[in-house]
């Protein structure tokens, strides 16, 4: 479950980025990855397509919402936590 | 070049049904928004909104007239009345063929197009009322004010998200001092308070779910509103030679295009249109007492306004008030610049700078007078509009005391 939900959202990030999904490590960041507010809005809007969730995320104060986007890892496990916490 | 002045003002929005209404809460600091009462508001994550309180169409218009009016033109012809039966004129004979009609909105119809789309894909219907699509228009409002009073020059609706009634009124301006009006009935207005508007701005994760706080390190974002504004704008020797009374004169206005990004605003695009105003009205900077800014409440917007009036302004911004009173009504998209207007009238005529609201935290990259919470009394003599639009269509008008 673990390893598929890494998967799937370095899929999402990749697909956004246009890059391969081997080209999205777990320390990339966003600006790394290149990319923007608009992509990010995005994947967010993807991730909770693709996992039935819902991502708390204001692009006002990224520092404050409860969603950590600093990684891809931090991406991740804020993502783990979702779907455990919305779908247990 | 023929002198422009405002002589008839009119609106309704989250605040009041009228002017004085809303000049009152300006006064006090009131806050209009609160949680919306629209239908599925439980299925939306942004349930707070300046929503219009106590509207009942059947005290206004008849039922044939509410078949035709959606709510944005139901509220733009209560304030067209207002405005114009504060002005004075009478369009029934020729002057009706030297006055026009420009107004700005953003989503026109868009609860009639909501409601409609829910009949046919949610309920399963296969037949829709047959005038929806008059009612839904984007230029129904304006159509419908120039039938109301007999308009018959140059009439159009402007939509340039959040800038449509600024450059709406900008255009209005533009055409009496050209010449080719003697008045023209503009402003505008905005109805995007159903499931589908507010649905829509949800996904772009820029509003607030508790308040808009304007230059506040702690702001969170936007929250939408809805109304109208509506001003009367007459050619200066004509509104003289009735002894009209003139609420104040419109001297300058300009817009830029950021030709950047389709929704981070550009600094250089707004002081571009902030300076272009000034240069238009052949106004000192130094003269600006006052600027009704933007100021939305997002991250983006608030900090780029501010480098812009510091860009411009240099030394001069720290003397300059600038307040967002969209912290009361909340954003009215398309009718914005027009409710926000009246603010700039009030500080010209009443000598009373409208506050920004909710400001709770000084934030270093708003670091302008913002007026905050309680409204100031201060003579001013010129004042600025601000109105940058997502697409990053800048427009800011310039008024002058008279």
């Amino acid at each position: 479950m673990a390893e598929n939900i890494r998967n799937r959202v370095i899929a999402i990030l990749a697909e956004q980025a246009v890059l391969e999904p081997s080209d999205v490590k777990m320390d990339s960041t966003l600006e790394t990855l290149g990319i923007d507010s608009l992509g990010l809005v995005e994947s967010i809007f993807a991730i909770e397509e693709a996992f039935d969730v819902s991502v708390p995320f204001n692009a006002n104060e990224p520092e404050k919402s409860a969603f950590d986007i600093s990684s891809v890892a931090a991406i991740v496990a804020a993502v783990e936590t979702l779907v455990a916490d919305q779908k247990g | 070049m023929h002198r422009v002045v405002i002589t008839g003002a009119g609106t309704i929005n989250a605040l009041a049904h009228d002017v004085k209404g809303t000049l009152e809460a300006f006064r006090e600091g009131r806050c209009g928004i609160g949680a919306l009462d629209i239908r599925d508001v439980e299925r939306l994550s942004i349930r707070i909104g300046g929503q219009v309180a106590d509207w009942d169409p059947e005290a206004h218009f008849n039922r044939q007239q509410i078949t035709l009016y959606d709510r944005f033109t139901q509220f733009t012809l209560l304030a067209a009345r207002e405005a114009i039966t504060q002005s004075g004129l009478d369009f029934d004979g020729r002057l009706g063929y030297e006055a026009g009609v420009v107004l700005g909105t953003a989503g026109g119809g868009l609860t009639t197009s909501d409601e409609n789309y829910r009949a046919v894909y949610e309920e399963g219907k296969n037949r829709v009322h047959p005038l929806v699509v008059p009612r839904l228009m984007n230029n129904a409002a304006t159509s419908h004010v120039s039938m109301a009073w007999n308009l018959k020059g140059p009439s159009f609706t402007v939509a340039t998200a959040c800038a449509s009634s600024n450059h709406a009124m900008g255009q209005a301006f533009q055409m009496i001092r050209s010449g080719m009006t003697k008045v023209m009935v503009t402003g505008g207005s905005e109805a995007m308070l159903c499931f589908g508007g507010i649905k829509a701005w949800e996904g772009l994760r820029v509003m607030s779910r508790d308040a808009c706080r304007p230059f506040s390190a702690n702001r969170n974002g936007m929250v939408q509103g809805e109304g109208a504004g509506v001003f009367v704008f007459e050619e200066y020797e004509h509104a003289r030679a009735r002894g009209a009374e003139i609420l104040a004169e419109v001297v300058g206005f300009a817009m830029t295009s950021d030709a950047g990004d389709i929704v981070m605003p550009s600094m250089q695009g707004a002081a571009r249109a902030i300076s272009g105003a000034l240069r238009d009205g052949r106004i000192n900077g130094d003269e600006v007492g006052y600027i009704n800014a933007h100021g939305t409440g997002t991250a983006a917007n608030d900090k780029t306004e501010c480098a812009a009036v510091a860009d411009v302004f240099g030394h001069h911004a720290d003397n300059l008030m600038i307040s967002s009173t969209k912290s009361m009504h909340g954003h009215l998209i398309g009718g914005t610049g027009a409710v926000e207007l009246l603010a700039c009238i009030m500080a010209l005529r009443d000598g009373i700078i409208a506050p920004t609201i909710g400001y709770e935290e000084f934030d270093p990259e708003c670091a302008l007078d913002v007026v905050p919470n309680a409204a100031r009394e201060a003579r001013v003599d010129v004042v600025l509009s601000n109105a940058f639009a997502f697409g990053g269509l800048n427009a800011v008008l310039a008024l002058r005391k008279v």
